[in-house]
């Protein structure tokens, strides 16, 4: 039994890295090598030019800012606006709780596709299309009922002595929220502002749909897109290495926040 | 004090929420309602006219939607159940043996955090015709003479999204049954085997029954993402060979987007909508009866 569980996760975690493997490796061969027929495994010559390529050839920096820039303000926003009602609703009646829950619930599992159009229509009224704020508006707001609803479990958690005590010391309600409540929920709001920052990173068909010109696009984008980019070549060795260098930050968000990653996904399970 | 004491103001709380939702969420949801009764086209010039159900009409008999349709049934059930099966499978060994439980949990961990769009890419070369790793590898062991276009007819092209999307999601799966399989206390264990019980009796009757809300949410959030399928069959094949990967939402998409027919595109967004939600709402129900059941 203990065997096969060994062999079951050595497989397991051979398939999960394989093909980001391959592509490391053929993200640092030469053009000549790429087109070697067999194909190599392991490069002959290791050589950065793709890499290279795809900073100077491509605008990869731009992308990675536009990623950063919208990932990083949809998450902010979405984590202190969803908070905020969060907190309100489970300091609120029974009855009004669970029905607002269960409506954000419904609405978290539309897919995305109903929105998008509407959406465009709204974002083009802005004069928002091309802009990084026509995905920030979007993300921060498809993600609340997401993190309203992982955020509201937390704060029932906290006792209402604490609160009640703040209350005798003259503290305003916000005020209470924001020095006592808060602090004390900062592992569920690191857990939600990684997944909305996650989900927003990996968002592909607002993108498609709002950003049309290259300096907007975000990284998603920009991979998806880099094999139009060259008609007479074939840029193999760009495309690994625009899928390492898009999947390297993930590594390492993954590394670091796993414990908080974890507790995000399985949060709607553990708690009933 | 009382913990549901309304103040004066207390709205406020909800007005950035409220305002975010209403723009994004809500006032969408009802447009895209009232634009499925309604022309508004090319045809039309983009005006708005009342059409009653003949967007709904249209559907009954469109051959394209209904196959779509059939495409993302199948991408759905399939996927799922492998996902699940696989999840499973790796969750259990995880937990049977003792340590390396974080780093197994890490490196599975990476598949699912990496953008749709960027995995699409990646099998997308690895199933390459004449540079992918995967022929390279079949014509090098001798399983075939000439390489295989993997994207290039339907059946073999269903096969590998389904195949890309089980790589990347069997990991959530995995990590939400991990997290059910670790709050199973070990002393329940301890108890059938001091009744006699084996490996399928401990499986049965402690595993199985304490795993079902965790299942439950998994099989959930996979079967409704799945059957918003959009990125991962865009970027790989873009519907294609010849349709036979078109799911709803592609085709949903090209309607509003390249069609430009938005009464349609609107009318097919609420059909799906309404297909997600009875078949979802079934799902509940049997999950939930026989949840209900096993005790």
């Amino acid at each position: 039994m203990s065997g096969l569980s060994r062999l079951l996760i050595v497989v397991g975690c051979i398939l999960a890295a394989a093909p980001l493997v391959l592509h490391l490796m053929s993200s640092v061969k030469s053009t000549s090598e790429l087109n070697l027929s067999p194909p190599t495994l392991f490069p002959h010559e290791v050589t950065l030019s793709n890499y290279q390529a795809l900073f100077t050839k491509r605008p990869f920096l731009r992308y990675c800012i536009n990623s950063l820039t919208v990932s990083t303000l949809s998450s902010l926003i979405c984590v202190a606006v969803a908070s905020l009602a969060a907190y309100r609703l489970a300091r609120g009646r029974g009855r009004w709780r669970s029905a607002i829950r269960l409506s954000l619930l419904v609405v978290a599992f539309f897919p995305p596709i109903v929105y998008v159009f509407p959406d465009y229509e709204i974002i083009q009224a802005l004069g928002l299309v091309n802009h990084l704020w026509g995905l920030i508006l979007p993300y921060s707001a498809l993600n609340i009922p997401f993190a309203i609803w992982l955020l509201t479990g937390s704060f029932q958690q906290i006792p209402l002595d604490l609160e009640e005590a703040a209350e005798i010391d003259g503290l305003t309600r916000f005020q209470m929220f924001r020095m006592i409540v808060l602090p004390l929920v900062t592992p569920a709001l690191i857990t939600a502002g990684i997944l909305v920052f996650i989900f927003a990173w990996n968002e592909f068909m607002f993108a498609l749909t709002f950003i049309t010109i290259e300096s907007q696009k975000t990284v998603t984008q920009g991979v998806a897109t880099l094999s139009g980019a060259f008609a007479e070549e074939i840029p193999y060795g760009l495309i690994a290495a625009g899928v390492i260098a898009s999947a390297v930050p993930l590594i390492i968000v993954v590394i670091v926040f796993q414990r908080w990653i974890i507790a995000g996904l399985t949060a709607g399970a553990v708690k009933q | 004090m009382k913990t549901h004491r309304l103040e004066a103001g207390s709205f406020l709380w909800f007005l950035p929420a409220a305002l975010l939702l209403s723009g994004i969420v809500f006032y969408p949801i009802l447009r895209t309602i009232l634009l499925s009764f309604a022309r508004r086209s090319l045809a039309t010039g983009f005006r708005t006219e009342f059409a009653g159900i003949d967007n709904f009409a249209r559907i009954v008999t469109d051959s394209r939607f209904h196959a779509s349709l059939w495409t993302t049934l199948v991408f759905t059930i399939v996927s799922v159940l492998a996902e699940f099966v696989i999840g499973l499978a790796l969750a259990i060994s995880v937990t049977s043996i003792r340590g390396g439980r974080n780093a197994v949990r890490a490196i599975l961990l990476v598949p699912w955090t990496l953008p749709t769009a960027v995995t699409a890419v990646l099998w997308a070369w690895v199933l390459n015709d004449q540079y992918g790793a995967l022929n390279a590898f079949l014509l090098h062991s001798g399983v075939t003479q000439t390489p295989i276009g993997w994207l290039a007819t339907p059946a073999s092209a269903m096969i590998a999204i389904i195949a890309t999307d089980v790589w990347k999601t069997a990991p959530f799966v995995f990590v939400i049954l991990l997290a059910g399989l670790q709050n199973i206390p070990r002393d329940l264990y301890d108890a059938i085997e001091i009744d006699g019980g084996g490996a399928w009796a401990k499986f049965r009757y402690v595993t199985w029954p304490h795993l079902m809300p965790f299942s439950f949410v998994a099989l959930m959030f996979r079967a409704v993402q799945a059957f918003a399928i959009f990125d991962l069959v865009w970027v790989m094949t873009g519907g294609g060979p010849g349709g036979a990967t078109e799911t709803v939402s592609i085709y949903t998409y090209r309607t509003y987007m390249r069609y430009l027919d938005f009464g349609y595109g609107a009318a097919l967004a609420v059909t799906t909508v309404a297909i997600l939600s009875a078949a979802a709402g079934g799902l509940y129900t049997a999950l939930v009866s026989k949840y209900e059941r096993t005790f």
